[in-house]
């Protein structure tokens, strides 16, 4: 478990980090809590020749009541987003999802921009911050661009993220009391989900999105047109799997997994229309 | 009546906490690769990535020139280090196919992970840096991992053989010729089933790891090893590498688990003694995660046919097993005996006729060799009879613990000589039985099952149970014999109390997690009256414990313990010589007890051990043809095995919609003889409970058609972690073994063979009501919710 040999650097802003990301361009890769990185690299599945790390960018770790959203900083580590009196008020779902990401050692090190720059269709908060209708704000040599959520993750693994741009922020609107529910399938406690569901509804509203049910986390529009044309629960969460495409693993075969994905949407919004 | 409570002031059966501990949750304590070994060079070792392919080419020129590279070798640049090929110690038949095998591949890799090209470089990182500059030219050819397919012998692996097939073993027993036959023909009913032993990759917390330390002094070279068996492996190390036996000391420092997979010979530690000995200077590896999952040995990987024969009660009349056998790619140790040491466990605690036959072929595949793993055999053979047991059980219409009741050996008929020939030492199976079911609530938890596990229940509830034998304590040497095993199975110890009446207990046991320190001084303290922090326990070091056959098999206590109790005997028997001296009296007029002889009626004449032991230390006035100092050793070859046994419950919930499964409560009732720290005991069947859970619902080593194991990494092999096991309730019976002083039988596989088969009988207790009779393991939520969607007729 020894990766290849890397370059180090430390960053003390997110400016000195994209002047330096820009400099040794795509064999560098930006260094959070690590706990998407490490482990490839260690597998030598990743092999970047320079890390620049992010990890003391302290400006970049915030949770701010911002009016209609909450604006949660990049490298907040999940266990902040977790335990934040602010997104409990006011996005309960975001803050349960967070408790769900890896376990406890992995929530006090792991970071939701981490998290979500990764892209990893696995991912508890990619989709949860999907289904949210979340933007994401990233920074480059030219200054800041907002990305919509559902605009961002292009491929597995892959983001709207160029190579010389962080993402430095993550703006989450307020649920405003509607009911949501976050369901995580898995077979242990630590795992990523096989299948997961983030949905929320608010009278015709309703988001839904699915965790590992494509190679990008999935916007389950059709669940969400079904609900606003009246379907019930039960004949809207039949759409589940409409706009995914799962793969099949150790864990689900492709049948399994749509069937799955359809059985947790259920669930969801039965518990989201409470 | 418990074992505390007979005896109050006893030592034996307290709850003493380890004295392994502190060291081990501190991080003090010091492991193989915590060695510091100043100019040691790293080996790195390069796999083969092909299951099954010749080795055309190997370049290795750019890995010399890689900085920190000190030398590279091929498999056929060290040929000649091998004065014979990597040991297996259990030829189980006269003709069994053993292919030779070597610590590096000479012309084919025979599995993913087969070591092709060694390293040695200044440091671990360089050592594995380099390995990424070595080019292999490979002709892949067809991988085999499937058993069936293996026995076919269309691909022949290993060519020489001409064959897959490495042995067929029977083990057949009838009152008259034919009587298997005729009791199927006459059965009221029968079941045959199939079952599958999936692979399962041993995980210790400690992976492998190895230094080989040339010796300016006293002896050619010290291989420290986290090895389960330093006395084995010092054995065989010198006739592998053709050393002198003496001039090889073996040391297993601080070792973090093994389950048998440390129960081995293995290439990475021949690899280090003789590069180590050919640079003049130490050489060390340590194991990678990733290469734990291909390098070290699997465990289990069989597949079962049992059939039943059963009288209109449902009483056994006969059993029949076939079994295939996974070799993998090579035979390790003892590889081809794992499926014998279930062998004769088929009929489980069920009073059989004469009526057996089984028989077990075992071929090769081009997998990662299987070895033993905790139970090796045994959780297999208990699986195979109590799963049949309640397929009888659902066909009859009778409840599986009624079945059982009908079936079970009875207290009365101990010591039960067995179909086999094999004597069950003692046993009260009924009662382990219903202190289990009274944990259970057996009648309640039925009755709810019937209320709850109604036509379209979203959650069905399951019951399972098992009731086993651990034939454990290996073992007597004259039965190894018979079954053809290279070595003996007795255990040694020495006892010396020192001058200042401090006592050394050496052992040739060598523990890895399970608190020998603690248990072996209990046993010391007890006979010798000494306090146990008075006793230190030395072991797993070749120079200072020679004598020994190491820690496997639940032998250590059972042969290993008993050895220490033989040798106080000997040491109070040499101090009652001198006490006689000292108090005047005759050796047969004095008692013993908590660490004083006094003379029986005169108890103000007496002596401690402690004055004798000064005594014997200063020899200046010892009886004639007395020696000097208070030391004995002594050897322990059992009589018989031990037969800890036991019934366990499991009562799950599984969800019909998605197919998961949740553990709602899971009892162990384990009979283990007498307990010498009872809290050591519930330790090891918590670990082995789990260890059996995580068989049924979690572990499975998954290889793609092409040979690749798709589960190399802790994210893919599912090893279910605190939370997702459930609460365990243990409790016990003690039913002490009359074969040894100590009255007692082992118990650290009892969790694992009792518990794989009891949660998959909850398992298919709660699906039967929907038409699932049958379910590999592991019952992950995929596959029982395919077995539903089967049974109801898809959709």
């Amino acid at each position: 478990m020894i990766p290849a040999t890397f370059e180090y650097k430390r960053a003390s802003s997110a400016d000195e980090a994209i002047s330096l990301i820009s400099q040794y361009g795509d064999e560098a890769k930006f260094l959070a809590g690590g706990h998407s990185l490490i482990p490839l690299m260690k597998l030598r599945l990743a092999q970047p020749t320079m890390l620049v790390d992010i990890g003391r960018v302290k400006d970049l770790s915030y949770i701010k009541d911002a009016g209609d959203h909450i604006a949660i900083g990049a490298l907040t580590r999940h266990m902040d987003v977790e335990k934040s009196p602010v997104l409990s008020k006011h996005v309960p779902l975001l803050a349960h999802a967070a408790g769900y990401v890896g376990d406890a050692q992995v929530r006090h090190r792991g970071t939701i921009g981490g998290s979500i720059a990764h892209a990893d269709p696995a991912s508890d908060l990619t989709a949860t911050t999907l289904a949210l209708g979340a933007t994401y704000v990233a920074q480059g040599p030219n200054g800041k661009r907002e990305i919509a959520a559902k605009d961002f993750y292009k491929g597995f693994l892959e983001s709207a993220l160029a190579a010389d741009e962080m993402l430095v922020e993550i703006k989450v609107p307020k649920m405003n009391g509607a009911g949501w529910s976050f369901q995580k399938f898995n077979r242990r406690a630590v795992d990523w989900a096989i299948v997961g569901v983030a949905a929320w509804r608010n009278n015709g509203a309703s988001g839904v999105a699915l965790v590992n049910m494509g190679s990008t986390p999935v916007l389950a529009g059709a669940v969400s047109s079904a609900l606003a044309k009246g379907a019930s629960v039960a004949d809207a969460a039949a759409h589940a799997a409409d706009d995914a495409e799962p793969q099949a693993d150790l864990n689900a075969s492709v049948e399994y997994r749509t069937h799955l994905a359809k059985v947790l949407v259920r669930r969801a919004l039965e518990q989201a229309s409470k | 009546m418990s074992i505390t409570q007979e005896r109050a002031n006893s030592i034996i059966g307290q709850r003493m906490l380890r004295r392994e501990d502190p060291a081990l949750l501190t991080g003090e304590a010091k492991f193989t690769n915590d060695l510091v070994l100043p100019g040691a060079l790293h080996l790195a070792v390069l796999r083969s990535p092909y299951a099954h392919a010749r080795i055309k080419s190997i370049n290795v020129s750019d890995a010399l020139a890689m900085p920190g590279v000190v030398a590279v070798y091929t498999g056929k640049d060290l040929r000649d280090a091998w004065a014979a090929p990597m040991p297996c110690a259990w030829p189980v038949t006269p003709d069994m196919k053993n292919p030779a095998h070597f610590p590096l591949a000479l012309d084919k890799v025979c599995y993913v992970g087969d070591g092709v090209v060694a390293v040695l470089a200044n440091s671990e990182t360089e050592s594995r840096d380099a390995l990424d500059a070595i080019d292999v030219v490979y002709e892949p050819l067809q991988a085999i991992t499937d058993l069936e397919v293996a026995l076919s012998d269309k691909t022949i692996i290993h060519e020489d053989l001409g064959t897959n097939k490495s042995y067929t073993w029977n083990l057949k027993v009838e009152a008259t010729e034919g009587a298997v036959d005729e009791a199927f023909k006459n059965a009221a009913f029968t079941v045959r089933e199939r079952y599958v032993q999936q692979r399962l990759i041993p995980m210790a917390m400690e992976p492998r790891a190895v230094a080989a330390v040339p010796q300016p002094f006293g002896g050619d070279i010290t291989l420290y090893s986290a090895t389960q068996v330093p006395h084995i492996l010092k054995v065989m190390t010198a006739i592998t590498l053709g050393i002198p036996e003496h001039q090889v000391r073996v040391v297993a420092p601080a070792v973090g688990g093994g389950f048998g997979s440390k129960l081995d010979v293995y290439a990475e530690e021949l690899l280090c003694v003789a590069l180590a000995r050919k640079h003049g200077a130490p050489v060390r590896w340590v194991e990678e995660r990733s290469e734990n999952t291909q390098a070290t040995i699997h465990g289990r990987g069989q597949i079962q046919f049992v059939e039943l024969a059963a009288d209109k009660d449902g009483k056994l009349t006969a059993v029949r097993v076939r079994l295939i056998g996974d070799m993998g790619a090579y035979l390790q140790l003892v590889t081809p005996g794992v499926p014998l040491l279930g062998a004769f466990l088929y009929a489980g605690v069920y009073d059989l006729p004469l009526a057996y036959d089984f028989s077990c072929t075992s071929v090769f595949t081009t997998m990662t060799p299987t070895d033993a793993y905790r139970g090796a055999g045994r959780p297999e053979a208990t699986y195979a009879i109590e799963v049949a047991m309640d397929a009888l059980a659902r066909k009859m219409k009778v409840d599986p613990y009624e079945l059982r009741k009908r079936n079970y050996i009875k207290k009365e008929q101990f010591p039960y000589t067995a179909f086999s020939g094999l004597t069950y030492d003692s046993g009260d199976h009924l009662a382990a039985a219903e202190k289990a079911m009274s944990h259970a609530d057996y009648a309640a938890v039925r009755k709810k099952q019937a209320t709850q596990n109604v036509a379209g229940a979203r959650k069905r509830l399951g019951i399972g149970m098992t009731s086993y034998f651990e034939m454990c304590g290996l073992a007597p040497s004259r039965v190894l014999a018979s079954l053809n095993y290279g070595a003996g199975g007795w255990e040694s110890a020495t006892v010396r109390v020192l001058p200042t009446s401090k006592v050394q207990v050496v052992t040739g046991t060598s523990p890895h997690g399970q608190g020998h320190e603690t248990s072996w001084a209990m046993i010391a303290s007890e006979k010798l009256g000494i306090p146990p922090e008075d006793i230190d326990v030395l072991h797993s070091d070749t120079a200072i414990a020679p004598l020994g056959l190491d820690t496997y098999g639940s032998r250590s206590l059972a042969v290993g313990g008993v050895a220490i109790a033989g040798a106080c005997d000997k040491v109070i028997d040499k101090a009652r010589l001198i006490a006689a001296h000292q108090l005047e009296c005759a050796a047969e007029d004095l008692e013993f007890v908590q660490g004083t002889f006094s003379v029986k009626g005169s108890p103000d004449k007496a002596v401690p051990i402690a004055a004798i032991a000064f005594a014997a230390f200063t020899a200046h006035n010892l009886p004639d043809g007395v020696e000097p100092n208070l030391e004995a050793q002594y050897t322990h070859d059992p009589k018989n095995f031990s037969w800890p046994f036991g019934t366990h419950i499991c009562i799950l919930e599984i969800d019909t919609e998605t197919g998961k499964i949740e553990v709602l409560k899971y009892i162990a009732v384990d009979d283990c003889g007498n307990q010498i720290n009872p809290l050591i005991v519930e330790g090891q069947v918590h670990g082995g409970v789990v260890q059996g859970i995580a068989q049924a619902l979690y572990e499975e080593a998954v290889y793609d058609s092409d040979g690749n194991l798709k589960t190399s990494n802790l994210a893919e092999y599912l090893v279910p972690a605190a939370c997702d096991v459930p609460p365990i309730t243990t409790d016990f019976t003690v039913t002490p073994s009359p074969t040894n002083q100590l009255g007692v039988k082992g118990v650290g596989e009892a969790g694992t063979i009792g518990s794989a088969s009891t949660v998959m009988n909850a398992v298919l207790d709660a699906l039967s009501g929907l038409g699932v009779t049958k379910l590999d393991m592991p019952a992950s939520p995929n596959n029982v919710w395919k077995a539903i969607q089967a049974a109801q007729g898809g959709n």
